[in-house]
């Protein structure tokens, strides 16, 4: 099934026929030999394959660091794909000499994903770059050698240029940062070109017919099936932008589904929500990775140990699915709504016929005096999957609780809304006593195996554990971690 | 001076071995692997894969046309299996496709019988069942025996330490390319193209002189390169040799984590005996390595964890008892450290126990027993230039050790979720290979009529530094710009014989030797300057900032008129140098002897926070004092502390190697081995080199740095278990590595999960409605 993909490599026109499926790292490396971009783990966990992606908006382009091994080619269609060879002048940019002068680079393997990751922050973060930032830049890159001493170096003299008070920044309050960059030697001159070339390449047909994989950010499914994918029938969902949006009205929150972890944590009618979404989201994935994830992918996957997929089912979020055929879709037709909490029926199996995908999540907007808490343990602190995870939404206006809706991922087959736990707990105060009997009853509604991500004795500790932990966090007037201990 | 290489890996263009232009015509091999960990092969199913279109070749043990056999040391590894299979993982066939994919997709379809055997993946196990790789050793020192009547107090415990997955970021990978006259040229990502060259020959059956290998760089190595990039690109070589065309593998990150040994898991009994003030008499060790399915390089790391496990430390009795434990896991290997760390994490323990045992702090006792001055380590080398001492007393000036502590301890009284923790971890890591013979190097150095240098050494750069710290000592020597240097990729054609880039003595060896092949072409330009302007005395010519000086004065020659005199003249602007390190030895009948050329020290202190509440943690910062000699070039050796401690960090905390009972990897991946990232090392991360400190066996008075400051790392375990002493004290926590959060979570909340494992909180919940619940609380 041939489909031609129209885009921008670095400074180049090109037109492929190869697959839709087809990874976009493999087909720097094999079909174009642009070997810059490296491979070290192929799913998305190292940051060797970073390239930047820029996407047109309105006049402007916006670019994101992806990683190329998780990503299918079609979707490229449209779009300016920029690698570290797209990056290179006579002279090296401020963020290659940075890592010269202050050896952030070893073997240098990993070197060319942390330079696109860091030129794309400097893209993204206008005069706001800082220490913080470039860690968050470099989140999803692994470095062996360094142990990042350096490079964090790199990041202070790229502050110096680049952040609050340097000549940089002065001169590029509300101009546009592309073009101040350009002008720094950060990014090459063609870069200018790109909006007005982008629009001339025309907009991708909706395609229906029998399609093996639906693809979305594909962060999770190319990490399952990568090895097959590229020949398959495919359909890149994320050339519908009919389902990507958020909208938050007085009652409702709407989600496209192909909404991505990133644009989430970024809205502010999402912060004004759950204020604290972004120090969560820091715990899921990385930078490069939530470019890419969707809410819906995270939730169709259906692991049990899916991030988002906890915080929304606190959420109380409702489901909507829709027919697969995009042009059927466009008519409005066969929509169904589900619950998100009946939406898991086994390990990976879901309430959706083949032909339905799900195309957007809606939940109401919480209560006032509602409050939102999301948990999560994992080996690493940064880019690594839940040993457990759990999200809360509560409201217990004087210390007693009125509503409570608790999610744990990790320890069933599905990811798990806490009926009995809920139930039990609402009407009761909020104090240790009560939580050490929530718990308990937490403990019969559970069913953690044990597996990599740690041993069942290990995951029951952890929702007795993540469980003080919302109420210690949300309440500290009336528990705190001791309490628990003290009465021992 | 910076990285060399840095520009060109910044903008992408470094090649690594499948980044070179590829050939026509060339093929792309994938392996077949066992997914039993022992057993009698039956039969090998290939028939169905054989005629897959664009399959060109399968090959088994039966197309080797050499020698069946690649073991490093001790013979008794095979490259493909043959008969038998002794780990899961272990190569068993190669598919030669005209792409990767098909490659790949045609592996998937081989299928194997096999007898399953059974399988052993305890080291102890292995021990009891006399499983054992070469012989068990002893060290002794003094008289234990006789030493524990002394003592206050005797403690006796058990580690056990995790392997370590290497993770170079560059996958194994070789390709070989058939060349005229029956060669075959061999690309690598090794850190040793002398074996490689070696096993290859051997396999096809041909002599060295047929195999040329080469090097340019490696995406790192740790020493998962040292031996075990050996058996690809002796796959490559006999794919190309029964194809006749260039013949390409590279290892998934899967296949890579699956195949390839690891850093030696350790089981280990010790016994330490001290005085109530916490001087340490009498110390005895018992290691079980868990060496995996062959030898490999087990029995030489097996020597090195004997070395150092009195660490940094004087102890009058010591003895240490050791042995290989055949596994049916892969071979373990090389790993910076060589075994090093896993003797110094078992003393560490003694004395942490020790310590809180007697009630004293750690740092105390410590301190109390490090080395002096020529004092008698166990293996027979007294330490001589000793810094011990100094790089502590250094650590405590800058950072006041007492200060912290007692910071430490107030913010444990007033906090209760979260504890802090701190350790300080003194190192000394003796410098050469243990097995004297590898202890030598060579360089061909060729100036060129127009000035420029050209530098071929056996050493591999793998993101070390070396060809920058080559250029350096070659710029120093000549009197020249270091931009006249150019270091060339490591070739057994231009230099044979190599030993591996390992031991940290890269730069040592390979520095020395180009410094000995300089001194012969100096020699020779200053005696053509006495001829040429009939002055006298040649050692009194030299060349400062390519000027030729004689007696300090200008003499009108510059360095590329000399070298263009030289030329004319006809006067050998090439030359060849070959360096032994002097003065080492080791009688391994008596086990003693004077192993190393000198020993590395430094002091590192670790500080932690423990959140108690859900059992993760942050490592706050690492503060080093470390001793370098004179350092050659500061960036490269910055970059090799920051790298080895954060690698040393990792493999006490995150970096948990999971296998099951029948020897399958089940962190198999980026995804489920997690090594530090960039949150996960502190910000703080200080480092002091001492100053106005020599060592006249290093090149310019420089000394080895890239495996010791990877042993600092040890100290955030004890650090983390401080800080758990803090919210439980008087616990006796395990020592077993990696403290994971898991482990830690587990541990400070036991009687939880003792109640919880007996059915109690569960049958409690129950009830739970009418039943108060104090007793489960903590």
């Amino acid at each position: 099934m041939s489909q031609t993909t129209q885009f921008i490599l670095n400074d180049r026109d090109v037109t492929t026929t190869e697959p839709a499926g087809m990874l976009v790292l493999d087909y720097l490396r094999r079909r174009e030999h642009l070997v810059g971009t490296k491979e070290g783990c192929k799913e998305g966990d190292c940051g060797a394959c970073v390239v930047l992606v820029g996407e047109l908006n309105g006049t402007k382009v916006k670019y994101k660091p992806v990683t190329s091994c998780l990503m299918p080619l079609g979707e490229l269609h449209g779009k300016h794909l920029v690698t570290v060879e797209g990056l290179n002048m006579a002279q090296l940019t401020p963020v290659q000499q940075a890592i010269v002068d202050e050896g952030g680079s070893q073997c240098g393997f990993c070197t060319p994903g942390i330079v696109v990751s860091l030129t794309g922050y400097l893209m993204n973060a206008g005069t706001a770059v800082d220490d913080e930032g470039i860690k968050y830049a470099l989140g999803g890159n692994l470095c062996r050698c360094t142990g990042y001493g350096s490079l964090k170096r790199a990041g202070s003299v790229l502050i110096q240029q680049f952040g609050n008070g340097s000549a940089f920044a002065k001169r590029t309050k509300s101009k546009n940062s592309i073009a101040e960059l350009i002008r720094a030697k950060a990014l090459p001159e063609y870069f200018k070109s790109i909006p007005a070339r982008l629009k001339k390449i025309s907009k991708p047909r909706l395609k229906n017919g029998k399609i093996d994989h639906f693809i979305a950010g594909g962060t999770d499914l190319y990490v399952q099936r990568g090895d097959v994918i590229p020949e398959t029938r495919v359909n890149v969902l994320n050339l519908h932008p009919e389902m990507k949006g958020i909208t938050v009205t007085n009652g409702k929150v709407k989600l496209g589904a192909l909404t991505t972890f990133e644009e989430f944590a970024d809205h502010p009618g999402i912060i004004k929500i759950i204020p604290r979404i972004k120090e969560y989201m820091h715990l899921n994935a990385s930078w490069q990775i939530r470019n890419r994830a969707t809410l819906g992918g995270n939730i169709v996957n259906a692991s049990p140990i899916g991030d988002m997929t906890a915080l929304l089912l606190a959420l109380e979020s409702t489901l909507v699915l829709s027919d697969s055929d995009p042009l059927r879709r466009k008519n409005g037709r066969k929509r169904r709504t589900v619950p998100m909490k009946s939406f898991f029926k086994g390990y990976k199996i879901l309430d959706k016929k083949p032909n339905e995908i799900l195309t957007e999540i809606i939940f109401p907007r919480p209560k006032a005096g509602s409050k939102i808490h999301f948990e999560k343990v994992s080996k690493r602190k940064t880019l690594d999957i839940a040993s457990v995870n759990s999200a809360i939404k509560i409201r217990a206006p004087k210390g007693v609780i009125a509503e409570v809706e608790l999610s744990m991922g990790g320890v069933a087959p599905v990811p798990l809304f806490m009926k009995n736990t809920c139930a039990f707990l609402k009407g009761k105060p909020v104090t240790a006593r009560s939580i050490l009997n929530a718990i308990q009853v937490a403990m019969n509604e559970i069913a953690p195996i044990s597996d990599i991500r740690g041993a069942a004795e290990y995951k029951r500790l952890l929702v007795r554990q993540l469980i003080i932990a919302h109420f210690t966090k949300l309440f500290p007037e009336f528990v705190t971690v001791r309490d628990f201990y003290e009465a021992h | 001076m910076k990285h060399i290489d840095a520009a060109a890996h910044t903008r992408g263009e470094s090649q690594y071995v499948d980044d070179l232009p590829q050939p026509a015509k060339m093929l792309y091999a994938a392996v077949f692997s066992s997914d039993v960990a022992h057993g009698d092969i039956i039969k090998i199913e290939t028939e169905k894969t054989r005629v897959l279109p664009g399959v060109v070749a399968i090959l088994t043990a039966k197309d080797i046309p050499g020698e069946n056999q690649i073991g490093p040391i001790i013979q008794d590894e095979t490259l493909l299996a043959d008969g038998k299979v002794h780990y899961v993982g272990e190569p068993v066939a190669l598919v030669v496709a005209t792409s990767p994919e098909t490659a790949h997709k045609a592996a998937k379809q081989i299928s194997m019988k096999v007898k399953a055997l059974p399988a052993i993946t305890d080291p102890r196990v292995a021990f009891a069942k006399g499983e054992i790789i070469g012989t068990p050793r002893t060290f002794h020192l003094g008289d234990v025996d006789s030493a524990w009547s002394q003592c206050d107090l005797i403690v006796e415990g058990r580690c056990d330490i995790s392997g370590q997955e290497h993770v170079y970021l560059e996958t194994q990978r070789a390709r070989a390319v058939p060349l005229e006259g029956g060669v075959i040229r061999i690309h690598s990502s090794t850190q040793s193209p002398a074996a490689v060259q070696r096993a290859s020959a051997k396999i096809l059956g041909v002599p060295s002189n047929k195999i040329e290998v080469d090097v340019k760089r490696l995406g790192g190595g740790f020493g998962g390169k040292e031996d075990q990039a050996t058996a690809w690109s002796c796959l490559v070589a006999l794919a190309a040799w029964h194809t006749g065309k260039p013949v390409e593998l590279v290892l998934s990150r899967h296949d890579d984590i699956k195949m390839t040994g690891k850093r030696h898991p350790y089981s280990s009994d010790f016994k330490i005996g001290v005085t109530k003030d916490g001087k340490i008499l009498a110390y005895e060790v018992k290691h079980y390595q868990n060496s995996g399915a062959t030898a490999d390089l087990s029995t030489a790391v097996l020597e090195r964890t004997m070395f150092h496990s009195t660490n940094s430390y004087f102890i009058p009795n010591v003895k240490i008892s050791a042995a290989c434990c055949r596994t049916n896991l892969p071979p373990n290997t090389a790993f910076r450290g060589f075994g090093g760390p896993q003797g110094m994490f078992v003393i560490e323990s003694a004395i942490a126990k020790a310590a809180e045992k007697l009630g004293l702090p750690r740092e105390e006792m410590q301190y109390k027993n490090l080395l002096q001055e020529g004092d008698m380590l166990p293996y027979g080398q007294r330490t001589a230039d000793t810094r011990s001492r100094l790089t502590w007393d250094e650590a405590d000036k800058a950072y006041n050790i007492a200060a912290i502590h007692k910071r430490v301890e107030s913010y444990n009284e007033t906090h209760f979720e979260t504890k802090k923790g701190f350790a300080v971890m003194p190192i000394c890591f003796g410098i050469s290979f243990t097995n004297t013979m590898l202890n030598q190097a060579s360089s061909l150095v060729h100036v060129y009529t127009d000035g420029s240098v050209s530098v071929s050494t056996g050493g591999v750069e793998m993101g070390q530094g070396l060809i920058t710290n080559l250029a350096a000592i070659a710029a120093k020597a000549f009197g020249i710009r270091s931009e006249r240097i150019k270091i060339e990729s490591t070739n057994t054609t231009r230099v044979a014989n190599m030993s591996a880039s390992a031991a940290s003595a890269t730069t040592d060896l390979n520095g020395h030797a180009t410094l000995l092949a300089i001194e012969q072409i100096l020699d020779r330009l200053k005696m053509l300057l006495v001829h040429e302007q009939h002055v006298s005395h040649a050692e009194k010519v030299t060349i400062v900032d390519e000027q030729v000086l004689y007696d300090g004065k200008p003499t009108g020659w510059n360095w590329t008129k000399l070298v263009q005199k030289a030329y004319t003249s006809r006067v050998a602007l090439s030359a060849h140098g070959f360096y032994a390190t002097p003065g080492i030895w080791f009688d391994r009948t008596k086990e003693k002897g004077h192993p190393f050329a000198y020993h590395v020290f430094g002091t590192a202190i670790i500080e932690v926070t423990v959140d108690c509440l859900r059992g993760t943690y942050d490592i706050n910062s690492a503060k080093i004092v470390h001793d370098l000699g004179r350092p050659i070039n500061e960036i490269v050796d910055r970059g090799q502390i920051e790298g080895g401690l954060a690698q040393g960090l990792g493999w006490m905390t995150l970096e948990e190697l999971k296998f099951d009972d029948t020897g399958h990897y089940l962190s198999n991946s980026l995804a489920t081995y997690k090594l530090p990232d960039v949150y996960f090392i502190p910000d703080l991360l200080e480092v002091k080199l001492l100053e106005n400190v020599d060592n006249p066996r290093g090149p310019y008075g420089t000394k080895a740095v890239g495996e010791p400051p990877l042993m600092y790392g040890i100290g955030a375990f004890f650090a983390l278990r401080h800080a758990m002493r803090a919210f439980r004290p008087k616990v006796d926590f395990p020592f077993h590595s990696p403290l994971t959060p898991e482990k830690v979570l587990m541990q400070l909340h036991a009687e939880v999960v003792e109640e919880m494992k007996n059915g109690e909180l569960v049958r409690k919940a129950k009830k739970a409605k009418t039943q108060k619940v104090s007793k489960i609380i903590l």
